[in-house]
């Protein structure tokens, strides 16, 4: 495996791709008794509509999610229970632009690493295992509907996006999953889950070199064609809608303003872009930013309000959330006011350089959670950077730049505005 | 890893972890208070209040710069219940000097001297916290005391405890209630303050790459004003053994919901009269924590009720939680399920597997402990405020040694006190197509 340091942070990464295209990715972590593995498609929520050799296909909304629960049920029992019975902590997750498998283990890793890729490579589903599962993600999807930031989220979603998948959440819903059937599961796990299509990731006190050999002997030797997807035509800047109000029982209400970004850039701009983002949104509304500390003592906001990007299906959203005992249409405006006054004005420097200099500790910081740093290097190989460059690339980054992404993403006539309200007494 | 537990000052007991492969230092400062309805909210508040500013730093535009200085470092204040003891103060976290420009550095001392600073010289005006620091905390205080209900499973536990505890100051939360928290001002709460600072033990904990020594030189610098008075006897859990009345006590309440949340209280009873930690966390790990758990496998996999179902005991207290959400027509099933896993436990009706994974899955989140500062910080608070010195990879080693037997009879040690019912407001039943 090729072996690149970042003697700065003191991080040693191994990298190499196998014959079939795929990538694996070793941070290693000496003195750590915990490793973390994570193998991961590049196949979300989001991508419902494809084409393979020429063919289209539609699937219903959830499809990814469904395939995630179903994948641990191999012919031998459930991978769930033979990954604990070593002691391993192993969970799934699907979001819009990933389905990812990990575990957390103390011992016996090279045994569960070939659990592992092995369950994930070998679909295995019968009516009656599909059938069973519709009650259980029924009841995951209620438990979603009853939590206020999940449906503010979608909400938002649907206010932002005309066309794209983004629109629907990625577990469907209680309707759209009893659509899905064994065939639709294995269509899906055909198409995506080959290894070209994926992403292979260990941190922890591991052997580089077995991790590869081990990926090398349970897969494929054999590359796929990758598959296209379709997410629609192309979005307008605009969102669709500008509002949308619902009530729930919360104590006051709960609030996203959000808007699109854009086209997502490809490869390093990708990186860059992400981390002009965050140093932006810092100086625009973290804690130490001006807009930030003089609402939370108007009272407009709280600790609960964070600002953040997120980019899946080819397009980059950005989101300020949070709840507030004022009139969520007041922080709206407020922080459009700033974006305004930003804009016209950039950032103030000393802010800016300050703000750096927090990324900096704060990257550093995360590097100790193997967890973010295993499924933020997956992302970035998706979506064609190494987020460790990160380190190298936020020297470059000015506060002109800083200023210039606010003025160009940040319009303040296509940002939309959720909020969930307390129901009326 | 090397430990060191010290009293650095009369009622301050310093825990240091100190380990080179962390990036991250830190640091915790925790007064220690007994939970009580009348001051739950105050304490609480304290530490919010003096996050505001103090006597150098006197603003949160200071403090915030302050911090962005160093590296991003962060101070939050914190409240934990940990049983019926109230720990509030300062959670530090920063990044290692090794990875900073510049090399080693000072930031723990930085870090160390504002936590101090803002514990003991609060921004004042004749002896008293400034009102506007008051007023504006409190609401945001308010605030975090009626967002409860936003979080329905979250409420639910909290609703479950508080009235299956009514009569212990286990039901108390930690943030109190609106009305306490509503009474609060500011002249009466400067003066709490003092009383806090001087009457509280105070547990600190750290861990990061600096050696004890140098962190005890940090923190008696930064503490040197610290005022100690006659430290509060009266700091303890009240263990209570049996569930309150004869039989098991129903609640259920309205709520808008589209998902019932089924909450179920057990006191862990006799078997916390000489406690063995090991084998209750064995059994709790058998009957509902995790996926080779009986409530996993059969009330999710097996009858396909749920999403989740799933236990967890607070040890200090002597109480397990079952939390599950179901359908509100699979109530009865959902319930009776749910018994009938444990009296599968308490039968001995556990698989050599079963016992073997809860086993593995327990040792070996223990030892993974030691590659966490969040979570070592989390096990010795609890380890010192239980007056236990054994270390996690101690526990892993007992947790091995627990037997079949073990786990039956904490099993049948266990009874049932309450069973809360969250429902929707309307009935579902099959809608119209």
């Amino acid at each position: 495996m090729k072996k690149t340091e970042y003697p700065a942070i003191g991080e040693t990464l191994y990298t190499a791709v196998l014959p079939n295209g795929l990538p694996v990715y070793v941070v290693t972590k000496p003195g750590y008794r915990r490793s973390f593995a994570v193998y991961a498609a590049n196949y979300g929520g989001a991508d419902r509509r494809f084409t393979l050799a020429g063919e289209q296909k539609d699937t219903p909304a959830g499809v990814a999610h469904y395939l995630e629960h179903k994948m641990f049920d191999t012919p031998d029992g459930d991978a769930l229970m033979k990954l604990s019975a070593t002691g391993a902590n192993p969970n799934a997750f699907t979001s819009e632009a990933m389905t990812a498998y990990h575990f957390e283990c103390t011992g016996h890793f090279e045994e569960n690493l070939r659990t592992l890729l092995s369950f994930v490579s070998v679909p295995y589903f019968t009516q009656a295992s599909v059938d069973k599962e519709q009650g259980i993600i029924a009841q995951e999807i209620r438990m979603y509907e009853d939590a206020p930031d999940f449906v503010v989220y979608t909400n938002l979603m649907k206010c932002l996006f005309e066309h794209s998948p983004l629109r629907d959440s990625v577990a469907g819903t209680v309707e759209s999953i009893r659509e899905i059937t064994p065939q639709v599961l294995y269509d899906c796990h055909k198409v995506f889950y080959h290894p070209s299509n994926m992403a292979l990731c260990v941190v922890g006190d591991v052997d580089p070199e077995a991790v590869e050999r081990i990926a090398r002997e349970i897969l494929t030797p054999e590359e796929a064609e990758i598959p296209g997807r379709d997410y629609g035509p192309a979005e307008s800047a605009e969102p669709l809608e500008r509002l949308c109000e619902a009530r729930m029982e919360v104590s006051e209400p709960v609030f996203i303003i959000g808007g699109k970004l854009g086209a997502m850039a490809a490869g390093e701009e990708a990186l860059r872009e992400r981390i002009t983002a965050g140093l932006a949104l810092r100086c625009l509304c973290g804690r130490s930013s001006p807009f930030y500390l003089k609402n939370y003592d108007k009272g407009l906001l709280n600790a609960t309000f964070g600002s953040d990007v997120d980019y899946a299906a080819g397009q980059g959203v950005v989101c300020f959330e949070g709840e507030t005992s004022a009139d969520p249409h007041d922080v709206f405006d407020a922080l459009c006011a700033e974006i305004g006054r930003v804009s016209a004005e950039g950032f103030d420097p000393a802010l800016f350089d300050r703000q750096k200099k927090a990324s900096l500790g704060g990257r550093i910081r995360a590097l100790g959670n193997f967890r973010s740093l295993a499924i933020g290097i997956v992302e970035g190989c998706f979506a064609g950077f190494q987020p460790l460059e990160a380190f190298r690339l936020m020297e470059e980054i000015t506060c002109d730049d800083a200023a210039a992404w606010v003025r160009e993403k940040l319009v303040p006539e296509r940002l939309a505005l959720s909020v969930i309200y307390p129901k009326e007494a | 890893m090397r430990q060191v537990r010290k009293e650095i000052l009369p009622g301050v007991y310093l825990t240091c972890l100190q380990t080179d492969k962390f990036k991250t230092g830190l640091l915790s400062l925790n007064l220690l208070t007994p939970l009580r309805r009348e001051t739950a909210s105050q304490n609480a508040l304290i530490p919010s209040v003096l996050r505001r500013g103090s006597a150098y730093h006197s603003d949160m535009n200071a403090i915030a710069a302050r911090l962005d200085d160093l590296y991003g470092a962060r101070i939050e204040p914190i409240a934990r219940k940990m049983g019926e003891i109230q720990a509030v103060g300062f959670w530090a976290d920063f990044a290692d000097d090794a990875y900073l420009p510049g090399g080693a550095g000072t930031l723990l001392e930085d870090v160390t001297a504002l936590v101090g600073e803002l514990l003991l010289s609060p921004c004042m005006r004749g002896g008293l916290f400034l009102r506007q620091y008051v007023e504006s905390e409190k609401e945001k205080l308010l605030e975090d005391i009626r967002a409860r209900v936003n979080d329905k499973i979250a409420y639910s536990r909290f609703r479950l405890t508080e009235l299956m505890c009514a009569a212990e100051d286990y039901a108390v939360d930690v943030l109190g209630t609106e009305d306490t928290a509503e009474s609060i001002g500011y002249v009466a709460l400067s003066k709490h303050y003092k009383t806090l600072l001087a009457s509280s033990p105070i547990e600190i904990l750290y861990c990061g790459s600096a050696e004890a020594v140098r962190v005890e030189a940090a923190l008696k610098d930064a503490l040197v004003t610290l005022p100690r008075g006659e430290l509060d006897p009266d700091i303890g859990t009240d263990i209570r053994m049996n569930a309150v009345e004869d039989s098991i006590r129903y609640y259920t309440e309205t709520m808008d919901v589209s998902q019932g949340k089924l909450v179920i209280g057990f006191r862990l009873g006799e078997c916390m009269e000489e406690p063995d930690f090991a084998a209750i966390r064995v059994m709790n790990t058998v009957f509902g924590g995790g996926v080779t758990s009986k409530l996993f496998m059969n009330v999710r996999e097996k009858l396909s009720l749920c999403y989740f179902a799933a236990s967890a005991v607070d040890v200090m207290k002597g109480v397990m939680l079952v939390v599950s959400g179901i359908e509100q027509e699979n109530y009865q099933k959902a319930l009776s399920e749910i018994f009938r896993q444990l009296d599968a436990v308490r039968s001995g009706d556990i698989s050599d597997d079963e016992l073997a994974s809860a086993k593995i899955t327990l040792s070996s989140d223990l030892l993974g402990l030691s590659d966490s500062g969040g979570e070592l910080e989390g096990f010795w608070l609890r380890q010192n405020l239980m007056g236990l010195e054994y270390g996690p990879d101690e526990l892993a080693a007992l947790v091995e040694d627990v037997t079949r037997e073990d786990v039956i009879r904490v099993a049948n040690s266990i009874e049932c006190d309450m069973v809360y019912f969250m429902q929707g407001e309307e009935e579902t039943g099959d809608e119209e197509n």
